[in-house]
């Protein structure tokens, strides 16, 4: 009976039908029951030591933020000591933020030049856009989105403007696709190691799953269909229901660009399984040396049908450092999705005011075109500067050609070839290299000692002395000889 | 399927058409809420709109809450504040392109709170900290059920509501909404027992209320709370341990007395900080800027801050338009300007629309704030129901050629009610509007 009057206790403070007693009051009552409390049982219903507080969601106190992995708690301690040449030349330096800083002058140059873009010189103009609030988004703007996606591909693919969904951004697109592909509980397998914030963008409000594919350094990380095949197993085994595969391509933690066959062999195995294939190419703007980069709109093309399965998400904060903007999008093959999708953009449109800004920056070719290769020609060169720096210091990556980061390799300075080792070590170049970069653990690679270092949110001298911290760090440091 | 039915259907979110299964529920239900008349008035008047020129015997939008009254004044500090637009300095332009932290720019934040204060007269100082940015209010209302409510829980709303607020509370955080019945033998105004009822109805189904979400000044009503209703409310919210969500963004378009009062002044009477209090707010109504995308939440409880905040970045401002307005918006002559003016018009308007109604012999409810007023034309009803009023509706769009929004799109509970726009046309087409209605009016009359 004490049991049952425990439980239904528990059960009416987690539903919000026990009122007016206090946190202590409570815990008098159990104890007097001689049952074990658990306090922390008392605080995840919403019970603070003081009176009882208004409960708040299951979704605002768990921790699917995130915010509690490595990769947001070393942006916090360089917030709290960031470097700077002058004021702070011990402080930590950045290099875990992918952020593209390479290129502002050009977006400078340009936006002095055309005034309008800024609504500076029109004001019937200022009305029409301060009123638009359609979620279709401003004509001139899609269709300048999707022939800047054309031209990042090379002009080897049209899009079209009508199939283009505006997002705040591409956090906001790829939650909003697994609203439209996915129902609570289903699963969307993701190839290992990717994107930290996807824990959070993927599942936190929509109740989606995500299971790894598992990519190994044995083959350069590339997905393969055995480790494809391995999880959609792995997930039928567990009665979960796939929906879904979403990649990133080109790749973020990797640097790397995905084949045409590897996306061929994924656009197959979703459509035999009916499943959709969601890719993410947000970078497809920051590809700086070859193999070229492969679009699976491009694979869509060569096949002679029209796959209603096939979702691409991309944004203006990489490409073209944008990411206070808030521009995303998603394209969509499949009409429903672009309706519902486009109904539920209502809860994350873009500035009409930034619409109009972008939609007259891209609609000029002559500035694209040039924008697009001088970009990759200086993400080219600095990341040039990053890897010779690392040789110097001993440290080998894998081969990137794409992105703002490099995916490195640093097992052989593990104190033990663990997580343990990993976080060890990821502390060790925090607070006495002064780096922030990011373990590979928060990437879930299964490979402990893998880190990924980011090269264009810097000037260059920053870089330089970046790299001195890497090789001192390295030579006071021996090979553990542990990988 | 008969048309009962079908309506269960549709509050229940099942289309007519096959679920999709490879689609989410989401996708393919009707929680999008776009079958309403509220959303079918308004294609009609996007397929032949008015044009006193081009399209002189088109519709005439009267079922869209926008305030194009006063974006003059906007325009002109505009032009006196070219720096607000002229991004293109390299440091300001590299600081606001990389800006994307859920905080929000601090100065943004302390302009908008400092806005929100002087909408209230000063009497409550609004702290920037608690502010969290969304992008618009859509999206504030909805990061709000996201923290507050789990799926399967109900939030009670007074009717006659929003019809967004069926989507936006509901659609993809899967909260539900009980109405509080209100009637116009009060004046719709919210009572106690109305609430207890709701409560009760909601606990008798075996549901989790997590709180009560008002709006005020009122939509579609165009009317503000009682400190006494808000106190009423607050009270019955603590006593419950739920919580209480005040959507204040009509607060800036109250035009007329009685004085608004804003659930921040009741708070600020008593002697403790309720955690259970949470504001919503935007620019859309009262500075007339939709298209910009700029709401906040305004939250007493920590917790709902930290979470909202982190869940903002599924909806976060462009920090171009930030930056724009925090530079207007700590102009406080503007702003103080702008607030008087903006009233000044918005009363004008309404006085024109009112008296055109008594012309048409067609009652309306005493109206002192939003950009709409709630009519009765009851009294045109072939049959006091709901078939009554769609049939009134479809001959008002149809034959009179105006786009007004039904009472029913609002849950309103007795027939023939409608919201009528006055604050997004010019006053020439408003009096177009006016006679339209008074020679509908007079049609009905020699006819009944």
């Amino acid at each position: 009976m004490k049991k049952s009057i425990y439980i239904g206790l528990i059960r009416g403070l987690e539903n919000g039908r026990v009122e007016c007693l206090s946190f202590e009051l409570v815990l008098l009552l159990l104890m007097t029951m001689r049952m074990n409390i658990c306090e922390e049982k008392c605080i995840s219903v919403g019970l603070n030591k003081s009176n009882i507080t208004t409960s708040v969601s299951k979704r605002a106190t768990c921790n699917t933020h995130g915010e509690e992995s490595p990769f947001f708690v070393g942006w916090d301690d360089y917030r709290k000591n960031p470097y700077d040449r002058k004021l702070n030349p011990n402080g930590v330096i950045q290099m875990g933020l992918a952020e593209n800083r390479l290129s502002f002058d050009l977006l400078e140059g340009w936006l002095r030049k055309h005034p309008e873009a800024l609504m500076a010189s029109e004001q019937n103009l200022f009305k029409e856009l301060a009123l638009y609030q359609d979620y279709h988004g401003l004509e001139a703007f899609r269709k300048a989105m999707a022939s800047f996606m054309e031209t990042l591909r090379g002009n080897r693919v049209k899009f079209e403007a009508e199939r283009i969904v505006n997002t705040a951004g591409a956090t906001a697109a790829n939650e909003l696709l697994m609203f439209c592909l996915a129902d609570p509980g289903d699963v969307f397998l993701v190839p290992t190691p990717y994107y930290a914030g996807f824990d959070r963008d993927l599942r936190w409000r929509t109740g989606v799953e995500i299971m790894p594919i598992h990519c190994y350094s044995s083959n350069n990380f590339e997905i393969t269909k055995s480790a494809v095949v391995s999880a959609y197993k792995e997930a039928q085994n567990r009665k979960k229901n796939v929906k879904g595969i979403l990649i990133t391509n080109p790749c973020n933690p990797l640097g790397t660009t995905s084949s045409a066959k590897i996306l061929k062999m994924l656009l197959d195995f979703s459509r035999e399984m009916k499943i959709h294939l969601v890719c993410d190419e947000i970078y497809s703007g920051s590809v700086f040396c070859s193999p070229r980069f492969y679009s699976i709109a491009e694979i869509v093309v060569r096949e002679n049908y029209s796959p209603d399965n096939v979702h691409i998400v991309y944004s203006l904060s990489k490409d073209l450092g944008l990411p206070g903007f808030r521009v995303g999008a998603i394209y969509s093959y499949n009409d429903t999705v672009v309706t519902a999708a486009r109904r539920m953009s209502s809860f994350c449109m873009v500035s009409s005011q930034t619409q109009h800004l972008l939609a007259t920056m891209l609609s000029d070719s002559g500035f694209v075109n040039y924008y697009i290769a001088e970009n990759q020609k200086r993400l080219q060169e600095r990341y040039k500067v990053l890897v010779s720096g690392l040789d110097m210091a001993g440290i080998r990556h894998l081969e990137g050609n794409a992105g703002l980061f490099c995916w490195v390799n640093m097992s052989h300075l593990l104190p033990s070839n663990d997580l343990d080792g990993e976080l060890k070590l990821w502390k060790r170049i925090l607070y006495e290299a002064r780096l922030n970069i990011s373990p590979g653990s928060s990437f879930k690679c299964m490979e402990p000692g893998w880190f990924r270092v980011c090269f264009a949110d810097m000037n260059i001298s920053t870089m330089e002395v970046a790299l001195q911290r890497f090789q001192d760090f390295a030579r006071v440091n021996p090979c553990t000889n542990l990988s | 399927m008969n048309a009962r039915g079908e309506e269960k259907c549709r509050r229940v979110g099942l289309s007519k058409r096959k679920r999709n299964k490879n689609l989410s529920e989401k996708a393919t239900c009707s929680g999008h809420g776009e079958d309403s008349p509220y959303f079918a008035g308004w294609e009609e008047y996007r397929r032949n709109p008015y044009d006193p020129l081009h399209n002189p015997s088109g519709i005439i939008q009267m079922g869209l809450a926008e305030n194009r009254l006063s974006s003059g004044v906007v325009e002109e500090w505009l032009s006196n504040h070219p720096e607000a637009l002229m991004i293109s300095n390299r440091d300001l332009l590299k600081d606001l392109a990389l800006y994307q932290d859920y905080h929000g720019m601090p100065a943004f934040r302390t302009a908008l709170a400092n806005f929100m204060g002087a909408l209230g007269r000063n009497k409550v100082k609004f702290e920037a900290e608690r502010i969290v940015n969304t992008a618009g209010t859509t999206a504030a209302n909805e990061v709000l059920m996201f923290c507050l409510a789990d799926p399967g829980d109900v939030f009670l709303v007074p009717s006659p509501y929003y019809p967004g607020f069926d989507r936006d509370l509901r659609w993809r955080t899967g909260v539900e909404i009980v109405p509080i019945h209100c009637y116009s033998s009060n004046n719709f105004q919210i009572t106690k027992s109305a609430v207890k009822s709701a409560y009760k109805d909601s606990q008798n189904r075996n549901k989790n209320v997590r709180g009560i979400l008002i709006t005020n000044p009122c939509n579609p009503l165009g009317t503000t709370s009682s400190a006494k209703t808000l106190k009423m409310l607050l009270d019955f919210t603590q006593k419950k341990k739920i919580h209480l969500v005040c959507d204040e963004i009509y607060s800036g378009s109250v035009f007329s007395s009685p004085q608004f009062h804003s659930i921040a002044e009741i708070v600020t009477r008593e002697s403790s900080t309720p955690d259970n209090v949470h504001i919503v707010y935007g620019l859309s109504k009262d500075l007339g800027l939709p298209g910009f995308r700029v709401g906040a939440i305004y939250s007493y409880n920590n917790t709902v801050v930290t979470a909202a905040r982190r869940m903002s970045s599924f909806c976060m401002i462009s920090s171009q338009t930030q930056y724009l307005l925090s530079c207007m918006l700590s102009d406080s002559d503007f702003v103080e300007c702008y607030i008087a003016e903006n009233k000044k018009r918005l009363e004008e308007r309404h006085k024109l629309l009112v008296s055109g109604f008594a012309k048409a012999g067609i009652k309306h409810l005493n109206g002192n704030a939003g950009l709409f007023c709630w009519v009765n034309m009851s009294h045109l009803l072939t049959s006091n129901d709901l078939e009554g009023e769609l049939k009134l509706w479809k001959s008002i769009l149809y034959e009179t050629k105006l786009n007004i929004s039904p009472g029913s799109s609002f849950n309103c509970m007795e027939p023939g009610w409608f919201r009528v726009c006055f604050a997004e046309s010019n006053i020439t087409t408003m009096e177009v509007a006016l006679q339209r209605l008074q020679r509908f009016a007079e049609k009905y009359k020699a006819m009944y």
